[in-house]
């Protein structure tokens, strides 16, 4: 029973991990209609922003996970306005193969910079062990993954279903041309969301160096995760990518578990079925136009 | 005006090629090319500037002349691809008219290279892949690495002896995994051990842990392990993150998981793991002090098993050389190599003349610290112990 309930929350705490990880791309994807296959460049620089504060200059964890965020942030917002504004209106496979090509210059531009080999980042005492509630062990960093990243998902559900930004958000991409004529200054809504969407990987990519591990390949190894993700979960709104998430993970987690032969596959068989059942993903309007 | 430019162009290319011409056969005579394949970059490149770096100490400490003649190394990356490196060693063979090729990070890398030795018929010195068939593939191979078997059936011989006696093993699944883990069986079970749960883990995995819970479930004296080098880290983190460490579950395995290159970033966690391997940096001779004080002070970090394979590479091209006086002749180099001894950092080692193939001490070892940094102290050792994963002929 209690390796039940481990398993449930490992499974939770590696849904949760995904959805950082991914929502960034359901934004791009799914909102602004932007193929960019290099979302796991800006997670991984988020991870290596955080191991250089931490190991190098000695920043505590929890100071330079916000700078992660910042930095991430930061980057995304200048290949945004640089490159990526070029291609919103380019074919779905000019965006493929441009984005593509930015995954492999990270890869070689990290390799040279930081070296090959996978990079750890020194955690505060307080995040290692486990601690044993009513007989079932929690994972004390997996606990703080899934306290951060539900903090995260309400306040993104917030500002896009409440404030006046997100429904600046959602005329614009429902709408470009009548966002524009009621005065919405389009490219710059794009651009803050770019941004927020990179900001969100790169803190993703900080907390899953301790899980998923971090070296120059990341964003090739993950690609096809974070797809799953967008996939399964319809890429229109938040709680799609969401609850996607979270379902993949448990169903990796036990599947992991519970028929260690057939561990890798699961993720996939789930996703197969899922897709044959409703084609558009679990939340899905026909996202695309 | 236009003829005269000509007339300039002609004579300077003219020059080129004449001394171009010159200095060919004259550099031909004297020297020896060795064509260096190792992975520079990607996923492992930190065995190719391991064995990079050891030949290039080595030649700093024996100079780069043998036998009258100057040796001349050609580096290559191959990314550790196998089409890659076969593409390589022909270009280095056809074009470069080398004398040795050397190196191939991966087992498919050597293997696909060993045509291309016997055609030629040059010597491939194999410096890290560790499948016992490679050595078979052609009469032109020798290894101054090491074989998996070597390891394994160390570690399982020694955990029998040591009060293990129930074991579940997590092994990578891809070729190297399921060899450590059939010899690890063969050895732990005939002495009478039991394995208590079997898992495979996908190369490209993500996150251990719905696998180590069912470790800890299933309750083992010990746990047998091999992943490739670079999941090591994660592995162990993880391990400790379980409280596997304090529910005395202790880590065996082959010694590639706790590569001394990247131990010291396991964090203390990796404390007490008991491995078989061929080098540690804490190996307590002399030879291997210098070894290590000179490594470190010339690139900085603290050589690992790689390193010590290379530089035990360079030297047996550098002593057959020797026996042959120079002979680039690849029959002669192959009878010079076969059954010669020499002490390496990492203790007496030598060429097995049936097979090609080295034979080392294994030692099993407990990761410890020493001056506040993480090392493999070796405690027991299993003598010239040959490869056990030749096909029995």
């Amino acid at each position: 029973m209690a390796s039940i309930l481990t398993n449930l929350f490992d499974g939770v705490a590696y849904g949760m991990l995904l959805f950082v990880l991914a929502c960034g791309l359901a934004v791009t994807l799914g909102l602004m209609n932007f193929v960019n296959l290099a979302h796991g460049a800006f997670a991984m620089a988020g991870g290596y922003i955080c191991a250089v504060l931490v190991n190098n200059s000695g920043w505590p964890f929890f100071a330079a996970l916000p700078l992660a965020f910042v930095g991430s942030a930061v980057i995304g917002i200048a290949l945004e306005r640089a490159l990526y504004r070029h291609l919103y209106s380019r074919s779905h496979l000019d965006q493929v193969l441009f984005s593509i090509g930015l995954v492999f210059m990270s890869v070689a531009a990290v390799d040279y910079i930081m070296g090959s080999s996978r990079v750890f980042i020194k955690l505060p005492a307080a995040l290692e062990g486990q601690i044993d509630l009513f007989g079932v062990g929690i994972g004390r960093y997996r606990l703080m993954i899934v306290v951060i990243c539900g903090l995260l998902t309400l306040a993104l559900q917030l500002i896009l279903a409440k404030t006046r930004f997100g429904s600046r958000l959602r005329a614009a991409v429902d709408d470009p041309r009548a966002a524009i004529g009621l005065g919405i200054n389009v490219p710059q809504v794009f651009a803050f969301t770019f941004a927020f969407g990179c900001g969100l990987a790169g803190l993703g990519g900080a907390l899953s160096a301790e899980i998923l591990g971090l070296d120059p390949y990341f964003p090739l190894k993950f690609m096809i995760y974070f797809l799953i993700v967008v996939t399964v979960g319809g890429s229109s709104s938040i709680t799609g990518p969401f609850l996607a998430s979270l379902l993949l993970g448990i169903a990796d987690v036990a599947g992991k578990y519970y028929v260690p032969k057939m561990g890798p596959f699961v993720i996939y068989t789930v996703m197969i079925v899922i897709l044959l059942w409703r084609p558009n993903g679990l939340f899905g309007r026909t996202a695309a136009r | 005006m236009f003829n005269r430019r000509k007339m300039l162009l002609w004579g300077a290319a003219s020059t080129v090629l004449a001394g171009l011409c010159a200095s060919v056969p004259a550099r031909a005579e004297d020297a020896v090319k060795i064509g260096l394949i190792l992975p520079m970059t990607g996923g492992q490149a930190s065995t190719g500037k391991q064995i990079d770096n050891a030949i290039k100490l080595y030649m700093q400490q024996n100079g780069d002349t043998v036998a009258g003649k100057k040796i001349e190394i050609i580096l290559k990356d191959d990314a550790a691809v196998p089409d890659n490196t076969k593409r390589l060693a022909q270009e280095l063979i056809v074009n470069d008219k080398v004398n040795f090729i050397a190196g191939f990070g991966v087992t498919p890398a050597a293997l696909a290279a060993a045509p291309l030795a016997t055609q030629a018929k040059i010597p491939e010195v194999v410096m890290a892949a560790g499948t016992s068939i490679i050595t078979e593939r052609s009469p032109y191979i020798v290894r101054t690495s090491f074989t998996l078997a070597q390891s394994s059936t160390i570690i399982g011989d020694w955990a029998v002896k040591n009060g293990i006696k129930k074991v579940a093993t997590l092994t990578s699944d891809y070729a190297p995994g399921n060899d450590a883990l059939n010899f690890f069986k063969q050895h732990f079970t005939a002495g009478g051990g039991e394995i208590v749960e079997e898992v495979k883990v996908p190369l490209a995995n993500p996150d251990f842990a719905p696998f180590l819970q069912r470790m800890k479930d299933s309750k083992p004296d010990a746990m047998f392990v091999f992943v490739p080098a670079g999941q090591g880290g994660n592995f162990m983190k993880q391990y400790a993150e379980r409280g596997l460490d304090k529910s005395g579950i202790k880590v065996i395995g082959p010694g590639d998981v706790m590569d001394d290159d990247l131990l010291n970033n396991m964090g203390d966690a990796a404390l007490g793991a008991v491995t078989a391997h061929l080098y540690s940096a804490a190996h307590p001779s002399q030879m291997n002090k210098d070894f290590v004080a000179a490594y470190k002070k010339a690139f900085g970090n603290r050589p690992g098993f790689m390193a010590v394979s290379g530089y035990d590479g360079i030297h047996l091209i550098y002593e057959a050389l020797k026996k042959t006086n120079g002979a680039t002749d690849g029959d002669k180099l192959i009878e010079a190599m076969k059954g010669m001894k020499w002490e390496s950092p990492r203790g007496p080692i030598s060429i097995d003349p049936e097979t090609r193939d080295i034979v080392q001490n294994i030692y099993v070892r407990k990761v410890e610290k020493v001056d506040g940094e993480l090392y493999n102290v070796e405690f027991a050792t299993f003598e010239a112990v040959k490869d056990s994963g030749k096909t029995k002929k």
